[in-house]
């Protein structure tokens, strides 16, 4: 019946912490009733029934089997490719195993950490968590204004003991001590006969801090996930992204976005440097650098910054990832008279260490056919025995582009937004290329007339390319706060003891005798040592050759 | 000159495991030899012969590791081959520092197979020449992320150690386990202090282990733009932090403690291993630094 009452402090704590550890913190909470399983069935009773879900769920037994839960269930989401990390895994899966891929696409298996049954055992844990430290917190609340535990019934039980004769009557022997205790920090209660003294609060104030930390990483992901954005850009070198919607190749808006919180301002690419050297053991070139450096501006000011991998760029609320980089050659297309129809860069990307690449472009007015041309890059082409081209370096040092030539209609009419790196071929005719008899090889400044006097292309210059990610993540300063509080909560938690100390005078009046007993909450052989030196500097001081320390 | 280094590392990598195998081949006599006398003696001379060869080979192993470092200019652990040479090293590392503290030299046969076999596994399967980083991994956090990962994983080996040891010993004290082949244990301790052993040191590695995570989650920022995203080997960390996070919670827990504790180190470990050895080569993420 007692252990019922809300002021009993037992009642605060999980019902089936360890004895060792619950023991300290409330010796005074009446045992019989946390003894027996503490885990019974549920009585008749609605009320009944809500108060043992609750202390079910508040248990330790079930914090620990969530946390086992949680990292079970987050196998699957290593195992099988995951749409947020990688969406192209997920095509490939869905192509080699159309049957498979249904039954797992209905548990959620391709989106494991925000699937409904990831996200209940996570839901569960969370308020499991709530509901253990909103009582644990009002329990500690009471201990930390509450004064040092009374002295124990049966001395004989403390597991460390000293008794040590004082020299100059039992009340300065006394105050001596009190002294020694207060300056190690410990919480200390006099009376005329004994001092109580507590140490290590910090202890679960630690632990406390490190589990409302948690909380605080769970919310602040929560709720604050839908502000957040990140979109894609390929940046050309000379070319300015100025950031607004339109301005992106792909965008993701958290559920909250709007548009007004893109901050305006621009980033040019001026040059991209990469830098290359050889592996030895696979005889392959591997870049060790990749180096960009852009202007930007905010409002009036422009400055010059480096971008590079590991080194993001700020601008306005957002930061810009180096991500990917490749060639962009400057293509012209002339009609037969030649006027300019067509002159930009166009993105090829790489498809291997050398950056071999490839690259579409389309020509849809100015000739008298639409023009696709599907393209080539070589930074260094070499020919192959079988009359291919090859690139054994990843520097342009002899730059070459190839084009298969096509007319007909490139589909841009048709209201469906084309892929820009993908021509309909079946339904175009090839009239230069691979497989006509017409080759078209172009290095920097060679031009190919094209067949039938339709006009001409010209291979003008050679331009590169970054893939950049500019994102917005309020998350960040939360989830950074509340992670500094957990490494914090933690190390202050595990690196406290939390230490009882007794001290009574015993002996004659005549002879008197200071006893000293100290206990730990759980295991802490190093008690021993620490009464010790708490003996020793009371006997120091009263024999007055150390003062002071 | 380089490549001169890098063979000398190798070498002595070799050196280490023969080594090794003599400090193995003590720790078992010893254990045997108290085995015979029902634990009564005290740690034999075989036993302090043992912990010097230890010793020794943890130099030898330390030498390949610099020079290995040298050779490479910069830290040694940024492929498989030689996260699993530096980790050996701290695991043996551990083990010794934690004799300063606490007579742990019982579990030394385990300790030491345990380094021959990681160091053996890793030296023939997973060697790889020295070659470049990539730019994603030139970063600093990259070594602050490793090193306590090292770390981490080496205290949980030996606490791994202690939890089976604690296992076995448990097993013996009710009364099974009374076989002549298991009377080595009685020159363990009590599976009481083996457990409030295991668990200081499962302590620290979780610690080391929490700063992994997030040193890996800053790191993952700045290269990636996302300071965690899932990846295969995010999902492995994460686990391997729940997973502790379970037993730390076990221990505190009545009905968990002892043997279900225990069990939950050993998954845990399990999980440390399976994260290194299965998700390095035959998954796919981000993380693909194996060097394979
Ligand atoms: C997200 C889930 C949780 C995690 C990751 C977690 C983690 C931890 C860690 C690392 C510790 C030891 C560090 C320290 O003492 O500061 C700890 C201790 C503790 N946790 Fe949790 N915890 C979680 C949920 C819970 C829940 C739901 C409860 C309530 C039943 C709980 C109750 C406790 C208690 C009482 C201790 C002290 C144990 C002792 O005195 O040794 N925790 N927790």
């Amino acid at each position: 019946m007692a252990s019922r009452r809300p002021s009993d402090p037992a009642s605060l704590q999980p019902v089936d912490l360890a004895d060792v550890t619950s023991d300290f913190d409330s010796p005074d909470a009446p045992r019989k009733n946390r003894l027996d399983d503490p885990i019974r069935g549920p009585k008749l009773g609605p009320l009944e029934f809500l108060r043992w879900v609750w202390r079910v769920l508040t248990s330790m037994r079930t914090a620990i089997i969530l946390l086992v839960l949680v990292a079970f269930a987050s196998i699957p989401g290593s195992l099988v490719p995951q749409r947020s990390s990688d969406p192209n895994g997920v095509s490939i899966f869905r192509d080699t195993n159309p049957e498979l891929f249904k039954f797992y696409e209905s548990i959620q298996l391709f989106d494991t950490f925000t699937s409904v049954w990831f996200s209940s055992i996570y839901l569960v844990l969370f308020i499991s968590l709530i509901g253990c430290i909103v009582p644990r917190t009002m329990y500690h609340w009471r201990i930390l204004r509450a004064e040092p535990a009374a002295e124990p019934a049966s001395w004989a039980r403390l597991p460390y003991r000293r008794s040590e004769r004082a020299t100059q009557g039992a009340a300065v022997a006394l105050d001596r001590a009190e002294t020694v205790l207060r300056k190690a920090h410990y919480r200390v209660v006099r009376d005329d006969t004994s001092i109580r003294a507590e140490f290590g609060y910090l202890r679960e104030t630690g632990n406390l801090v490190f589990h409302i930390a948690l909380v605080g990483i769970l919310t602040t992901l929560a709720a604050t996930g839908g502000f957040g954005w990140s979109g894609q850009r390929v940046i050309i070198e000379g070319q300015t992204f100025t950031n607004q919607l339109a301005s992106y190749d792909s965008f993701h808006p958290g559920s909250w976005f709007a548009e007004q919180q893109l901050d305006p301002y621009g980033v040019t690419l001026e040059s991209f440097t990469p830098e290359y050297t050889k592996d030895p053991v696979k005889d392959v070139w591997m870049p060790i650098d990749f180096t960009a450096t852009v202007t930007v501006t905010e409002g009036d000011a422009t400055h010059e910054v480096i971008l590079k991998v590991n080194e993001p760029l700020v601008a306005g609320n957002s930061q810009m990832y180096l991500l990917g980089n490749g060639f962009a050659p400057v293509i012209t297309v002339r009609d037969p008279q030649g006027t300019v129809v067509f002159d930009q860069p166009v993105v090829f990307l790489s498809q291997d260490s050398n950056l071999t690449s490839v690259g579409v472009v389309k020509v849809p007015d100015g000739l008298s056919e639409q023009l696709g041309l599907q393209g080539f890059f070589y930074p260094s082409a070499v020919d192959l025995e079988s009359g291919a081209l090859s690139s054994n370096n990843p520097e342009p040092t002899n730059p070459t582009v190839t084009f298969n030539v096509y007319t007909g209609d490139l589909g841009l009419d048709s209201g469906v937004t084309a892929n820009v790196f993908q021509l309909p071929v079946e339904s175009l005719t090839q009239i230069a290329g691979r497989h006509t008899g017409t080759d078209v090889v172009l290095s920097p400044g060679e031009v190919f007339e094209l067949p039938g006097g339709l006009g001409s292309i010209e291979f003008t210059s050679l331009r590169r390319f970054i893939g950049v990610e500019i994102r917005h993540d309020p998350t960040q300063m939360g989830v950074a706060v509340s992670t500094f509080f957990i490494v914090a909560g933690l190390l202050a938690s595990l690196g406290t003891r939390r230490r009882r100390v007794w001290v009574r005078v015993r002996g004659t009046a005549r002879i008197p005798e200071l006893e000293w007993g100290g206990m730990s909450r759980g295991d802490d052989p190093r008690l021993d040592a620490a009464l010790d030196r708490l003996v020793e500097k009371t006997r120091q001081t009263s024999t007055d050759k150390v003062t002071g320390e | 000159m380089t490549n001169s280094l890098e063979s000398i590392s190798l070498i002595a990598t070799y050196s280490a495991m023969a080594v090794y195998t003599l400090a193995f081949i003590l720790f078992t006599v010893d254990l045997a030899g108290r085995a015979a006398t029902d634990g009564q003696s005290t740690p034999t001379r075989w036993l302090r012969s043992a912990m010097a060869v230890l010793v020794l080979g943890f130099v030898i192993h330390f030498g390949a590791d610099v020079t290995r470092a040298i050779s490479a200019h910069r830290v040694p652990w940024a492929n498989m081959y030689e996260f699993g040479l530096t980790a050996t090293l701290v695991l043996v590392g551990v083990f010794l520092g934690i004799n300063l503290w606490r007579d742990v030299r019982f579990v030394g046969a385990f300790v030491s197979g345990f380094a021959i076999l990681a160091l053996g596994i890793v030296t023939v399967n997973f060697y790889v020449a020295v070659s470049p980083l990539p730019p994603a991994l030139q970063n600093y956090w990259l070594v602050i992320h490793v090193c306590v990962a090292v770390l981490g994983t080496g205290f949980f080996a030996t606490g791994a150690a202690l939890s089976a040891s604690q296992l076995f010993q448990q097993s013996r004290e009710e009364g099974k386990l009374q076989t002549r082949s298991w009377r080595f244990l009685s020159a363990f301790p009590s599976s009481e202090s083996l457990e409030a052993l295991a668990y200081r040191i499962l302590v620290i590695g979780f610690v080391f282990w929490t700063f992994t995570v997030i040193a890996g989650a800053i790191w993952a920022e700045r290269a990636w733009g996302r300071y965690w995203g899932w990846d295969t080997k995010e999902v492995w960390s994460f686990i391997i932090w729940t997973l502790f996070a379970g037993y730390i919670h076990a221990r505190a827990t009545r009905g968990w403690r002892g043997r279900p504790a225990a069990i939950l180190s050993l998954i845990g470990f399990g999980a440390v291993l399976f994260n290194y050895g299965i998700v390095n080569i035959f998954f796919k993420g981000l993380h693909v630094y194996s060097g394979l």
